[in-house]
């Protein structure tokens, strides 16, 4: 009772824009450390400071978030958890369920966020009917990036199906250019898998394979041609391909070595620091088929001890979503901003497209999670299908033995 | 001194004796080569500039040599909001490493001291119960050492990494000092217990004063592990005591941001300046404290 | 009171190790048994499910590609390092005069973390960046050097580090060794007129048998928790290829939040241990007994 007293006077005094019962205090682990990523958290920590916070940072960078998850295990066990944390997609439900996470619902409440957020992505902020999570950004996955000249030279448009790219890619291969950019990492094997997957079967078929984990779905004819297509773009790449980073694969598609890239829109950050602009000099467009994947980037309150830290927790929950940060934090990442009702012109054409997109599919159905970032599956279950599709893609597996192992393995991972 | 190059019999030839010569130098070289390769790309690459990197040959020279990268690798380079470079993280690890290090060779030298000459019933099977502490595997002991560090109120501190770095470092510390104090002859404890020194008298002033060669060896080995050491540095930790591993991967392992591969090359030069200084200064004194007895069983 | 303490000080003081060990070694292990008779997801759970965790890791195919690298990996590793460290002492031995600088290099690579060295391994062994560009650049075009992305060779790339960065230690454990040889016998031998490589083979050699089985013990405890290693040169691919126990566990553990997994499979990898240091162990201290 008394809790919940507090927590009523201290959103008031939130939502009054004071903080007159406790200095708002936040220790933040998160994995945003290198150049436009530290930048753009940098603009949160100024927001938060400026509202009379003290923002304290724990970075921990690698492997998308690997390294931080095992520091924020340490933490929670040594009963010593953060204030926030970086966590997104169904993570965000199974750390409620060890019921370690705060309630922040007074706060999304007081701001109205079902009303500005897609309702696909607001969903991944509740648990149980609480508001569990704030959301920062939108990636969206299912990109094709491209070097303009070389698709000039080549007398290509960007492909709007996957018959259209392949018959590209043996022109673009005749022609003596790598047609795909790819690094031969899990992680990457699994995002070109998804937007192939997506492409080729439909968002129907996406949402019953990849979030429901429907084993029909799972070994259908569908999911064998989609391994078919994995196999034909496993010739589209260069020999070299294994253990690059991302980054280098964009780099490729710079110098016109390299003709596409399919990659989320970070890869845009690099075009961008590149001095490249977007429409002149690399195009981008959704990979061919209907529907957005979207990684959706968020923070999650844990349960901690505290006024000054709970203040804390609200203040940055507020700021996240309101619309001056999501501006100017999206700018700087490469992501569009979660909420539906910030004006984009100062975003770049690609921005424009993503959003354009997000909201026609958000009313269509057809706005559904990446599995390949953690958004539509639970760890155990995304692993195990990353691990096929990497390994089929590494290999001369057929795609009838990929789909059979497909399903076992999901099986497996409960 | 195995030194077999003097010519044992007069057969040999001089000419041929040269040959050898020079074939071993070359052989030598070879093999410096291949340790040195690694070194070589690293520093050339933190002398690049990035526009060079992205386009050039990743084994060339530098075409223009710039320190740039060193700079914001010391000072500059973000590791999250901060912008400060590996240098804050610099001073964490040497507050962990430091204590962590004479704790750990402190016991160590004990615990050899008892296992090597004040032979108990049972004394062996403890060794070797502790020796089998320097082979579990490290991701094993973090989820329930994090529980047991929160109950000890010392979770994401300072001395709670110190605590861990000195637990799973007794067993090689122990190892190393007890096979150099099994060296030594029992009857110089003998002899001097008769004379009426007692336990700590004797290790106090008979055995520390002769385990200099293997203190440099347990200094050596203990401080590589403990500044090298990622694992338990980002599990154990939390704002404000990260050590410079974790800076450095911070740095180093972005997922999503621009990779600015000369300033971590040179972050990644920095991070080891410690450890590879310790083994150029050090170095010769290594091989004479494992040549004291140390590796004799 | 105080002879008594004076009596049992020896073991009063071996005691807080003793124990510290007990709990963090032997109750940490029997923690993951325990939780690995689980079915703990993100933070560990207690309540038995029996041996589940382990049937799934024997229907793992990527569990068996991980045990299947640690075998060629942990033999390859010991045994060449070995050589490899051996052939160098030797070499070394032989009154170098830039002794000191040498040995620095060969001894260095075991001071830098592999967190970047790993990064510039990679370079180094990418066929399209490193040497075999090289190579092909001098004028040999038809030079192959394509281990790190062929699947089936890419775990000899990690062997190769692997043996990079730890072959100077055994180096130096060797050297020592030959440094603290008898010189009388080797003299008495050389005035028999006995050729060289047979006084290495049959007396210097063998008298160092103690520094093999502390080099193989360090090299064996190296090879079995190798994991910055894989995870900085190949993250494990191409596919799954170069998995190991090591990575495997953290993966399950921490990117997939198995945890139950994680500790089955370390408890598989805690045996293997067992099988390779119980065995050294007893014949160690049976001779130290005898």
């Amino acid at each position: 009772m008394k809790r919940f007293a507090l927590s009523a006077v201290s959103t008031l005094a939130v939502v009054a824009g004071t903080s007159v019962i406790a200095e708002p205090q936040a220790e933040v682990l998160h994995w945003w450390t290198s150049g436009g990523e530290a930048k753009s958290v940098a603009v949160l920590q100024e927001e938060f400071a400026s509202n009379g916070g003290t923002w304290t940072d724990m970075p921990v960078a690698g492997g998308g978030g690997d390294a931080a998850m095992t520091a924020l295990r340490a933490r929670v066990l040594a009963g010593n958890a953060p204030t926030a944390v970086q966590l997104k997609g169904p993570a965000i439900q199974e750390w409620y369920e060890e019921g370690v996470l705060a309630d922040i619902s007074n706060v999304a409440e007081a701001e109205g966020w079902a009303d500005v957020l897609p309702a696909s992505i607001a969903g991944h902020m509740m648990c149980e009917g609480t508001w569990c999570a704030a959301p920062v950004n939108v990636h969206r996955i299912d990109w094709i990036w491209a070097n303009a000249d070389v698709l000039a030279a080549n007398g290509i448009e960007m492909p709007t199906t996957w018959e259209e790219f392949n018959a590209a890619a043996e022109k673009l291969q005749a022609a003596g250019v790598i047609p795909l950019a790819h690094g031969g990492q899990a992680w990457q094997d699994a995002t070109v898998f998804e937007a192939v997957a997506l492409g080729l079967g439909g968002p129907e078929f996406y949402q019953k394979a990849f979030v429901d984990l429907d084993p029909e779905a799972l070994t259908s004819d569908t999911m064998v041609q989609v391994f078919d297509q994995m196999r034909t773009l496993r010739g589209y790449v260069d020999e070299n391909f294994s253990g690059r980073d991302w980054n280098l694969a964009t780099a490729m598609v710079m110098n016109g070595e390299a003709a596409f890239q399919i990659m989320g829109d970070w890869a845009k950050g690099e075009f961008l620091a590149a001095g490249k602009k977007p429409g002149e000099d690399f195009l981008c467009a959704s990979t061919p088929g209907d529907g957005y994947l979207y990684n959706v980037d968020s923070f999650a309150m844990f349960d901690v001890e505290g006024d000054d830290k709970r203040a804390g927790q609200e203040l940055l929950a507020k700021l996240i979503v309101a619309p001056n940060f999501q501006e100017v934090f999206n700018l700087n990442k490469g992501s569009i901003p979660a909420r539906t009702d910030v004006a984009l012109d100062a975003f770049d054409i690609c921005a424009q497209i993503s959003a354009e997109d997000m909201g026609s599919t958000s009313a269509g159905g057809s706005l559904l999670p990446s599995y390949a970032h953690g958004m539509a599956l639970r760890g155990a279950q995304a692993g195990a299908i990353t691990d096929v599709v990497t390994a089929h893609f590494n290999s001369d597996m057929s795609s009838a033995d990929a789909v059979q192992q497909l399903a076992d393995a999901v099986a497996n991972s409960y | 001194m195995t030194d077999l190059s003097m010519p044992q019999t007069r057969t040999q030839s001089a000419m041929g004796k040269i040959a050898l010569r020079w074939l071993l130098y070359v052989l030598l070289g070879l093999f410096a080569l291949y340790y040195l390769m690694p070194l070589f790309v690293m520093l050339t690459t933190s002398l690049k500039s990035l526009e060079e990197i992205r386009t050039g040959s990743l084994m060339s020279l530098p075409r223009e040599v710039s320190l740039d990268a060193w700079k914001t690798a010391w000072s500059g380079a973000c590791t999250g909001i901060q912008c400060e470079g590996l240098r804050p993280y610099f001073w964490n690890s040497v507050l962990i490493a430091v204590p962590a290090v004479a704790i750990s060779t402190l016991l160590g030298a004990l615990n050899g001291y008892v296992v090597a000459q004040w032979r108990f019933k049972g004394a062996n099977i403890i060794f070797s119960l502790m020796l089998f502490g320097c082979f579990i595997p490290f991701q094993v002991v973090l989820l329930p050492m994090a529980r047991l560090l929160g109950i000890m109120g010392i979770a994401g501190t300072i001395p709670g990494l110190i605590f861990v770095h000195v637990i799973y470092g007794l067993g090689f510390t122990t190892l190393f000092f007890r096979n150099y104090y099994v060296t030594i002859p029992a009857e110089l404890t003998k002899a001097a217990r008769v004379d009426g020194a007692g336990f700590l008298r004797i290790f106090w002033s008979i055995f520390l004063p002769l385990s200099l060669p293997i203190i440099v060896v347990t200094v050596i080995w203990q401080f590589t592990q403990i500044w090298n050491d990622f694992l338990f540095g980002v599990s154990f930790s939390q704002a404000g005591t990260q050590p410079v591993t974790v800076a450095l991967n911070n740095i180093v392992n972005s997922t999503t941001g621009v990779k600015e591969y000369n300033v971590d090359m040179a972050a990644a030069i920095i991070a080891g300046l410690p450890t590879l200084l310790v083994y150029v200064v050090a170095g010769k004194y290594f091989i004479r404290g494992l040549t004291a007895g140390s590796v004799k069983g | 009171m105080s002879e008594w303490l004076e009596n049992h000080l020896p073991k009063v003081v071996l005691a807080p190790s003793f124990i510290a060990v007990l709990i963090f070694v032997y109750g940490f292990i029997g923690w993951t048994a325990w939780v690995s008779l689980t079915r703990s997801k993100l933070l560990p759970k207690y309540e038995i499910k029996g041996f589940i965790q382990y049937e799934r890791l024997f229907d793992s195919p990527r569990w068996d590609t991980a045990i299947n690298n640690l075998y060629i990996f942990g033999a390859l590793f010991i045994v060449i390092a070995m050589v490899l460290g051996l052939l160098l002492a030797i070499l070394l031995d032989q009154k170098i005069r830039v002794e000191g600088a040498i040995r620095t290099i060969y001894l260095y690579p075991m001071a830098l973390s592999m967190i970047v060295t790993g990064t510039a391994w990679k370079w180094i062994l990418n066929p399209g960046l490193g040497i075999e560009a090289m190579v092909q650049g001098w004028g040999f075009p038809n030079f192959e050097f394509d281990w790190l992305v062929n699947p089936d060779y890419a775990i000899y790339t990690i062997v190769l580090a692997a043996i990079w960065q730890s072959s100077g230690f055994v180096m130096a454990l060797f050297l020592a060794g030959l440094r603290s040889v008898d010189g009388e016998i080797i003299k008495a031998a050389q005035v028999d007129g006995i050729p060289t490589w047979r006084i290495y083979t049959a007396i210097i050699i063998p008298s160092m048998a103690p520094i093999f089985l502390s080099a193989f013990i360090v090299l064996a405890h190296l090879a079995i928790k190798s994991f910055d290693l894989v995870i900085a040169l190949t993250g494990g691919g191409p596919g799954y290829a170069t998995d190991m126990p090591a990575t495997y566990m953290y993966a399950m553990a921490f990117s997939r939040g198995d945890i139950g997994q994680a500790a089955s499979s370390a408890m598989i990898m805690m045996l293997v241990v067992f099988a390779i240091v119980v065995p050294y162990l007893y014949s160690e201290l049976r001779a130290k007994n005898d």
